[in-house]
């Protein structure tokens, strides 16, 4: 009996004591969360977005590829972001168009336009883990960050590129992500992304995201120049750089519908 | 016809830009084509067993006022080894287009799809069939046009004035996968005292709500698939197009639900030979990330339905379809499509494989497999019976 009830007065005493600190301090997943959501106000406002992206793909041989993709986005309060991607490269998928109505919760709208057969086909959102374009980046790696899609926990302070960082997990909610979860490194003074750590459904490393040149736009929001893509497991890697960056340059919701998606060029 | 194009042309070139501020872009391809049918041909004038064919398409396309108007040539060309039909030109686009910010008004020649369906396209009406490009109706010649569209709160609505109409085309004596008795489609007949110049209209609201997406189209003038009716012509026996008037109501719907795909498209057509509906309905499942890789396996079933049954001209009248769709999500775009048709009343069969990836950044290379089997001859595939055949197409984009 004495053996059993030590340990149960122990963790009594130890849970009177600390009571008063804890309802002040938060949890990890609290403080997780918190910081999320502070990276995600500071770069509100926005409005709409237009950058070109380029993407080189480069196997374990060093084989490179090219990909070249025009991006319109528009900022909605209170859901996730509208996009409209126009290909460029490879060739063969110039002129196909990606049209996505993103939304925090539930699964996103999205539309390809083929420009072969002149056909609006809408799509099912549903692969979030696979492939963007044959690239390292899978779609989800590449829609709008909304605090809704994951779960959080703060893991620790940690110098890095940006300064001292915020170090913290995050747990996707989708049942249809491709991770268990992502560590994703957050600098104190900007909320900028530098690092993101990927593990797959079996929790084992996957891939790693590093982000370089950051520019400011409008004075509040940052971007990178360059993202680098690397998979550990397949030795693939694909770097992304973005170019042409203009920002509030007056899109509205007609700028993003299947009329304008058979004339995206 | 040919008044009409001349007008619209002209009408192209005045709204052609003059400022400097004008983009240009070209782009385009080249592809050659090889077939290799497994038997001899089933009717004569069919005597070869192999078949190479080139063709051209570039895209020029001029834009200006900062993207508000902009004009697209694609014109189109297909030198044919034995076939001299097949060896043909078309203006697939010639077209300018205004787009304010809720409306879009776009003229000239074009092409313009509607449906969701993938075994049979039942709705998609206002382009005539290239039949000479290929038998499986995919190919479209382009359609004079004026199309108002207008965007709305409840929906897109398309209006579309179509000056003019585009006689089918159909493959020579010497062309495989064709009927028995040639068909003449340049001595076209017509219900319309105007012949190819009466003015067809159409009207289509198209919207999506939430995982719906949703079509309603009226389409008022020539009917696209024309009778056949047999003729002596230079003491040979021949078909000949009787294309009459119709007014045609369709519905498309697709529900995009988790990973399925559920699509619905159904015709009613009023003509003075027939009045009917028509439907073609199923759905597409996909497997994502199958075996933990990045491939995606799509399965699809599809079934097609018309009220004439086995008097029905059209091909598609009980039939069922099954499809299997893999890519393979890689660098170079692996992909693979299989299909079988059956057809309920006459038991006949048909298979369909293509497969394809890019190689390096401009070229693409593809294998296409098609093998029919039919033994009743009302059955409007037992005249393919004996055109099975391996097509290996070689693209190269610009």
């Amino acid at each position: 009996m004495t053996s059993l009830t030590q340990p149960i007065k122990s963790l009594l005493l130890a849970t009177l004591v600390t009571l008063p600190v804890s309802a002040l301090a938060e949890t990890a997943e609290e403080k997780g969360l918190r910081i999320s959501q502070e990276a995600k106000t500071s770069d509100l406002g926005w409005k709409d977005m237009q950058a070109d992206m380029n993407m080189v793909l480069r196997n374990k041989q060093g084989q490179e590829s090219i990909r070249e993709i025009r991006l319109k986005s528009l900022e909605v309060d209170g859901d996730g972001d509208k996009s409209l991607s126009v290909f460029d490269k490879p060739r063969d998928v110039k002129g196909t168009a990606f049209l996505s109505f993103s939304h925090a919760v539930g699964s996103d709208d999205q539309w390809l336009y083929l420009p072969a057969l002149k056909r609006v086909k809408r799509i099912a959102s549903r692969n979030k883990s696979g492939p963007f374009m044959g690239s390292e980046f899978a779609y989800e790696d590449l829609s709008s960050f909304e605090i809704e899609k994951y779960s959080y926990k703060y893991l620790r302070d940690e110098a890095c590129e940006g300064g001292t960082c915020y170090v913290i997990e995050q747990y996707p909610v989708d049942k249809n992500s491709g991770y268990t979860r992502r560590i994703v490194w957050v600098d104190q003074s900007e909320f900028r992304l530098w690092k993101i750590d990927f593990f797959d459904r079996k929790n084992s490393p996957l891939k790693t995201l590093t982000y370089h040149e950051y520019q400011e736009y409008l004075g509040k929001h940052w971007r990178p120049d360059m993202m680098k893509m690397v998979n550990h497991q397949s030795g693939k890697s694909t770097d992304l750089s973005w170019k042409s960056y203009q920002f509030s340059t007056g899109l509205t919701d007609n700028d993003f519908n299947k009329n304008t998606l058979k004339r995206a060029r | 016809m040919l008044r009409h194009k001349s007008l619209l042309v002209s009408g192209l070139l005045l709204a052609l830009p003059l400022q400097a501020e004008t983009f240009y872009e070209m782009s385009g391809k080249a592809s050659v084509d090889l077939r290799y049918f497994t038997q001899d041909g089933q009717f004569s004038g069919q005597n070869q067993n192999s078949n190479l064919s080139f063709a051209l398409e570039p895209e020029l396309y001029w834009e200006w006022n900062d993207g508000v108007d902009s004009l697209t040539f694609t014109p189109f060309l297909r030198v044919d080894e034995n076939d001299s039909q097949r060896t043909h030109g078309d203006i697939r686009e010639l077209s300018w287009v205004h787009a304010e910010d809720d409306w879009e008004l776009r003229a000239g020649l074009r092409k313009e799809f509607w449906g969701v369906t993938e075994f049979q396209h039942l709705v998609d009406v206002i382009n005539q069939t290239d039949a000479v490009e290929d038998f499986d109706g995919e190919d479209k010649l382009g359609q004079q046009m004026i199309n108002l569209s207008l965007v709305r709160d409840w929906g897109i609505v398309d209006l579309y004035l179509l000056p003019g109409f585009r006689e089918r085309t159909y493959p020579g004596e010497s062309g495989r996968l064709r009927s028995g008795l040639v068909v003449k489609g340049n001595h076209a007949e017509y219900e319309s005292g105007d012949k190819d110049g009466h003015i067809d209209t159409a009207i289509r609201w198209s919207h999506t709500l939430g995982d719906f997406d949703l079509g309603a189209y009226w389409f008022h003038g020539t009917n696209r698939d024309p009778i056949l009716r047999p003729k002596v012509i230079d003491g040979e026996t021949v078909l000949t197009p009787y294309y009459e008037q119709m007014d045609q109501v369709g519905f498309d719907l697709q529900a995009t639900i988790d990973s399925w795909l559920w699509k619905v498209e159904t015709i009613h057509r009023d003509s003075s030979s027939d009045t009917y509906w028509a439907a073609q309905a199923g759905f597409e499942y996909t497997f994502y990330g199958i075996q933990d890789s990045s491939a995606d396996l799509g399965v699809l079933i599809e079934y097609g339905w018309d009220e004439r049954g086995e008097e029905a001209t059209a091909a598609v009248q009980n039939d069922i379809f099954f499809g299997a769709r893999m890519t393979l999500n890689d660098e170079i775009s692996t992909e693979m499509l299989a299909g079988i048709g059956y057809d309920l009343d006459y038991d006949s069969q048909s298979l369909i494989f293509e497969a394809s990836h890019r190689i390096g950044d401009n070229w693409k290379v593809s294998v296409d497999g098609r093998f029919f089997s039919a033994d009743d001859p009302s059955d409007l595939s037992y005249n393919l019976r004996q055109d099975d055949h391996l097509q290996i197409t070689m693209e190269r984009y610009f």
